[in-house]
């Protein structure tokens, strides 16, 4: 019964993280979309290569 | 958040961060898993030769798939991969169709390897004396947690992506190199365990369509064709390397386990290449082969969200599909109302379907797929 309880808390931790998870996301998406203007975030166009853009994270400490 | 958020002028672009390796990883890691489990199916109709025949039929047939990908993304280097080659080669109604059979064939396969993974780990629990183990929060919790990964980034997705589909390879090479040579510590059978074609030339063509779980979503690479920081050069190497990563996986796989399990076993077992690690009586190697297998399999449902959310980006960038869904977000430069948008999708099919059900519908999208490759290629040489 013990070893029971055991998996079953596996399987609640498994919902908690889930939930955690999908309740980021949805308010991040929320935050982001006031924050930023609706032309804005959907700018991104096929073919448009900025080298500006070109970056290597492991040798430039990440974009800036 | 405005530190770091990268901003030129007033545009934002998925981030160009990715090499040749993490290519690989996406490759690879979505079709690794059908090493673990699915092309052993061959195996049950045909035997064991009619396996081998299927592995490199499919195999010849795969790598003219990532030649031809190779060939067409130097050209077309953008997101949604033959989603984009379609549309710049044939036209805008063959374009929407690609599109849909990508974003289906990816996020069924990614549902699929949830059902799979949370399947094993019910085993597991099962195995270890637990009782009224569930599978549905494992089901959830892949997709959830997969989905937030690939939100937050591509980088560090498909790093994820290349280290645990670099250990389920090893794992391959290790129950290899421990079953073959002087030092193996199991006697491999092959004399007595290959029985010729027990169903005939019938049993070849019958095991044909199993031989493509060995090869299955190489082309997905493609996908990746606006981040990588020189798509000519990391896509064909990334791809070209997978096909080659793959072809030696399919034949290790086939000679380890045709060479410990009669066909009749073989054909219909559920994870054939942890079965040969518990024939070889190893705890670590047994060990190293679950490992190996929940790794394929979290591998491919992650390589399949980062797929199938750039074919439905793209889409919606060229308002094939609602414009809303070809933003992508400031910080973390990742197509995130598509990701999110999928999550649903996959969780309605991984909750409620049944396997065998919705791997046929990844297959037919997959197929739906493939057929267009061929037309595509060939107006592609003529434009």
């Amino acid at each position: 019964m013990e070893g029971m309880n055991a998996f079953q808390m596996l399987e609640y931790a498994a919902w908690g993280i889930s939930a955690l998870l999908a309740l980021w996301m949805l308010f991040d998406l929320t935050v982001t979309d006031r924050t930023y203007s609706e032309d804005l975030l959907t700018s991104s166009r096929e073919g448009e290569i900025d080298d500006a853009l070109v970056i290597d994270p492991p040798h430039q400490g990440g974009h800036k | 958040m405005s530190q770091t958020t990268t901003i030129h002028g007033e545009k934002i672009s998925l981030l160009r961060v990715l090499g040749p390796g993490h290519v690989w990883a996406l490759g690879v890691g979505i079709v690794l898993v059908g090493e673990y489990m699915g092309w052993n199916f061959a195996v049950g109709k045909g035997g064991m030769i009619a396996a081998l025949i299927a592995c490199w039929v499919a195999g010849l047939l795969y790598t003219c798939v990532a030649m031809i990908d190779s060939e067409v993304t130097s050209t077309v280097a953008a997101a949604g991969g033959q989603y984009a080659q379609a549309k710049h080669i044939v036209g805008p109604l063959m374009a929407f169709n690609v599109g849909l059979f990508l974003v289906f064939a990816y996020t069924m396969l990614e549902a699929a390897n949830a059902i799979t993974l949370g399947y094993l780990v019910q085993t597991v629990g099962t195995m270890a004396g637990f009782e009224g183990v569930h599978d549905k929060p494992f089901i959830v919790l892949t997709i959830v947690f997969l989905a937030w990964l690939n939100y937050r980034g591509v980088y560090a997705t498909l790093t994820f992506n290349l280290v645990i589909t670099a250990i389920a390879f090893v794992a391959i090479l290790v129950l290899f190199t421990a079953v073959i040579g002087p030092w193996a510590i199991v006697e491999l059978n092959h004399k007595d365990l290959i029985t010729g074609l027990p169903y005939g030339w019938m049993g070849v063509i019958a095991a044909l369509h199993f031989g493509l779980w060995y090869y299955l979503g190489i082309e997905g690479t493609t996908q990746a064709a606006e981040e990588v920081r020189s798509p000519a050069r990391a896509l064909p190497l990334g791809t070209m390397l997978g096909m080659i990563t793959l072809l030696i996986a399919a034949t290790m796989t086939w000679y380890i386990c045709s060479g410990l399990m009669p066909w009749e076993y073989l054909g219909q077992a559920v994870t054939p290449l942890f079965d040969a690690a518990r024939l070889t009586g190893s705890g670590p190697l047994m060990v190293l082969l679950f490992v190996g297998t929940i790794f394929s399999t979290l591998a491919s449902a992650n390589g399949c969200i980062n797929d199938a959310s750039r074919a439905w980006f793209s889409m919606g960038r060229d308002r094939y599909l609602p414009v809303v869904f070809g933003a992508v977000h400031p910080k973390y430069r990742t197509p995130y109302r598509s990701i999110v948008f999928l999550v649903p999708v996959a969780l309605v099919f991984a909750y409620y379907a049944p396997l065998d059900q919705v791997i046929t519908f990844s297959i037919l999208s997959g197929l739906l797929g493939y057929t267009f490759m061929s037309i595509n290629v060939m107006m592609f040489r003529r434009k």
